[in-house]
C-alpha cells in the first residue's frame, strides 16, 4: 500500500516537474475542440445532440490515447531496470492505472467544460453524465495502460498504440455513447442502469486482464 | 489439452510411421471430408422450411453460421496456446497460437462474406450496419491489429510474448463485443431483436440433421488447415536453421 502511494506520488511529481507534457495535452484538447467550434460556427443548428455526442467522445478518445500513451513510451530505458529491482510489477501497473485514471478524468472534465463553452450543453442529466465520464476514464485508463506498455516495446510505437487500442476500447465507447444519448434526452435513470452496469463489468474485466498480463510484458 | 493430442501438432513432422498409425491419426481429416461432402450435397438438396423473404437463402445457415463457430473455436485454441506460451515459453506454442489465429481470421472473413451475400438478397444490401455485422468487423480489426503488432517487433522472443499478451487481452475485450452488446441492441439478424432464429422454424428438426454435422465438419477443416500451416512453418524454420549453420 505504501509502495503504491509512493509510486503514484512519484508520477505526480514527475508530471509537475516537466509541465510541458501536461500543458501540451491540454493544448491538444483545446485545439480539437476549437477546430470543432470553427467548423460548426457558421451553422450552430447543425450540432444536433447526436453530433455533439459523437464529437465529444471522439475528442475524449483521442485525448485519452495520447494521455496514456506517454505513460510507458516516454520512460527512459535505464529507469525500467531500477523499478525492476525495487518494486513488483503488480504495484507498477496499479499505480500507473490509478494515475492515468485521474489524469483521464481531469482531461475529460476539462473537455466537457470546453464543449459547454464553445458548442453548448445539450446534456440534461448532468450527474449521470459525470458518472459515465468517470467510468469511461476508468475503462480507458485500465485498457490503454497495458497497450501502451506493449506498444513501447515495439517499433513505430505511436502508430501501433492507435491500431491496438481502437478495437479494444470500442465496446466501452459504445456503452458510453448509449448512456450519453439517454442523458441528453433526459430519460429516467433506471433506463441507463443496464448500460452503467455493463460499463462497470467491462472495466473490471479489462483491469483484471491488465493486472494478470502485465508481469509477462515487464519481464523483458 | 485434448486439441494437441487430436491434432498431434509438430511432433508428427518428418516422422515415419506405419500405415495403420497414419490411418488412426487422420481419422478426423477423413471425417471432415465426409461431413463436408454431406453438408454440401444435403445442404443444397434436402428439404428446408418455406418462409417468405428468406426463401431458399435459409440454406446459408449451413455455410454462414458454422464459420462463426469455427472462428470462435480457432481463436479459443489460439488463446489456449498463448496462455501456454506465457506459462512455459517455447517456439511451438507460439507457432500454434499464430496459425490458429490466422485460420480464425480466414473463417471470420469468410463468415462476413457469406453473411453479405445472404444480406444482399434478404435485407436488400450487403452491408446494413447491423450490430452483428459491426461487431464481426471489429473482431476482425482486433486480429488484424494482432498481426500488425507481430510484424512490428523484431526480436523473436519478444514478438511471441507481446503478441500472446495482446491475444489474451483482445479476446477479453472482444467477449462483450460479440456476445453481449449485440443482444442489447435491436438487430435484424435472425435469432435476435425479436426475429426468430432457426430453432423456431425448424420444428421437425429437418435442418439440424445437416446443421450440426456442418459445424463439426467446418471446425475439423479449420483444424486441418491450421495443422498444415503449422507444419509448413516448422519446416521453414528448420530450413532456415540449416542455412544459418551452413553459412557460419
Amino acid at each position: 500500500m505504501d509502495k503504491l502511494k509512493t509510486l503514484i506520488a512519484k508520477e505526480f511529481t514527475l508530471e509537475l516537474r516537466r509541465k510541458s507534457v501536461i500543458s501540451g495535452l491540454a493544448l491538444y484538447l483545446f485545439s480539437i475542440i476549437f477546430i470543432c467550434y470553427l467548423t460548426f460556427s457558421l451553422r450552430q443548428n447543425l450540432i444536433t445532440p447526436l453530433v455533439w455526442t459523437a464529437l465529444f467522445w471522439i475528442t475524449v478518445l483521442f485525448t485519452a490515447v495520447n494521455t496514456v500513451a506517454k505513460s510507458f513510451i516516454g520512460e527512459r530505458k535505464g529507469r525500467d531496470i531500477y523499478y525492476y529491482s525495487v518494486t513488483s510489477p503488480a504495484s507498477i501497473i496499479i499505480s500507473k492505472i490509478i494515475y492515468n485514471f485521474l489524469l483521464c478524468s481531469l482531461m475529460s472534465f476539462t473537455g466537457f467544460f470546453l464543449f459547454i463553452l464553445f458548442l453548448g450543453n445539450p446534456v440534461f442529466d448532468q450527474f449521470l453524465f459525470a458518472i459515465v465520464i468517470v467510468l469511461t476514464s476508468m475503462g480507458f485508463a485500465s485498457s490503454l495502460t497495458l497497450l501502451s506498455s506493449i506498444a513501447s516495446k515495439a517499433n513505430n510505437s505511436s502508430i501501433l498504440m492507435a491500431v491496438l487500442s481502437f478495437p479494444v476500447v470500442i465496446s466501452i465507447l459504445l456503452m458510453a455513447v448509449k448512456v450519453t444519448k439517454n442523458c441528453i434526452d433526459g430519460l429516467d435513470r433506471s433506463v441507463s442502469w443496464d448500460e452503467i452496469l455493463i460499463l462497470l463489468a467491462i472495466n473490471c474485466l479489462v483491469a483484471a486482464a491488465s493486472y494478470v498480463l502485465f508481469p509477462y510484458i515487464w519481464r523483458s | 489439452m485434448c486439441c494437441s493430442r487430436i491434432f498431434g501438432v509438430v511432433k508428427t513432422v518428418g516422422s515415419t510411421q506405419p500405415a495403420v498409425g497414419k490411418m488412426k491419426q487422420s481419422w478426423w481429416k477423413i471425417s471432415s471430408v465426409i461431413l463436408l461432402v454431406y453438408t454440401i450435397i444435403g445442404g443444397l438438396l434436402l428439404e428446408v422450411p418455406r418462409l417468405s423473404i428468406v426463401n431458399e437463402t435459409i440454406r446459408a445457415l449451413y455455410f454462414h453460421v458454422p464459420m462463426w463457430f469455427g472462428m470462435v473455436f480457432m481463436f479459443l485454441v489460439s488463446i489456449i496456446y498463448a496462455v501456454r506460451y506465457l506459462r512455459n515459453p517455447n517456439r511451438e506454442s507460439d507457432v500454434v497460437s499464430v496459425e490458429f489465429a490466422n485460420t480464425g481470421l480466414l473463417f471470420g472473413i469468410l463468415g462476413i462474406f457469406t453473411g453479405m451475400v445472404w444480406a444482399n438478397y434478404t435485407w436488400g444490401s450487403p452491408w446494413h450496419g447491423d450490430p452483428k455485422q459491426n461487431g464481426a468487423a471489429i473482431t476482425l480489426l482486433v486480429y488484424l491489429a494482432y498481426f500488425v503488432l507481430r510484424a512490428s517487433v523484431e526480436n523473436e522472443e519478444q514478438r511471441a510474448r507481446l503478441s500472446a499478451v495482446y491475444n489474451i487481452f483482445a479476446f477479453a475485450a472482444m467477449v462483450p463485443l460479440i456476445f453481449i452488446i449485440p443482444r442489447l441492441q435491436d438487430s435484424m439478424h435472425p435469432g435476435s431483436g425479436g426475429n426468430p432464429g432457426f430453432n423456431m422454424y425448424d420444428l421437425d428438426s429437418k435442418m439440424r440433421v445437416v446443421f450440426y454435422p456442418a459445424c463439426i465438419g467446418w471446425i475439423l477443416l479449420g483444424g486441418w488447415i491450421a495443422t498444415l500451416r503449422i507444419r509448413m512453418r516448422t519446416i521453414d524454420d528448420k530450413m532456415n536453421e540449416l542455412d544459418d549453420e551452413k553459412n557460419h
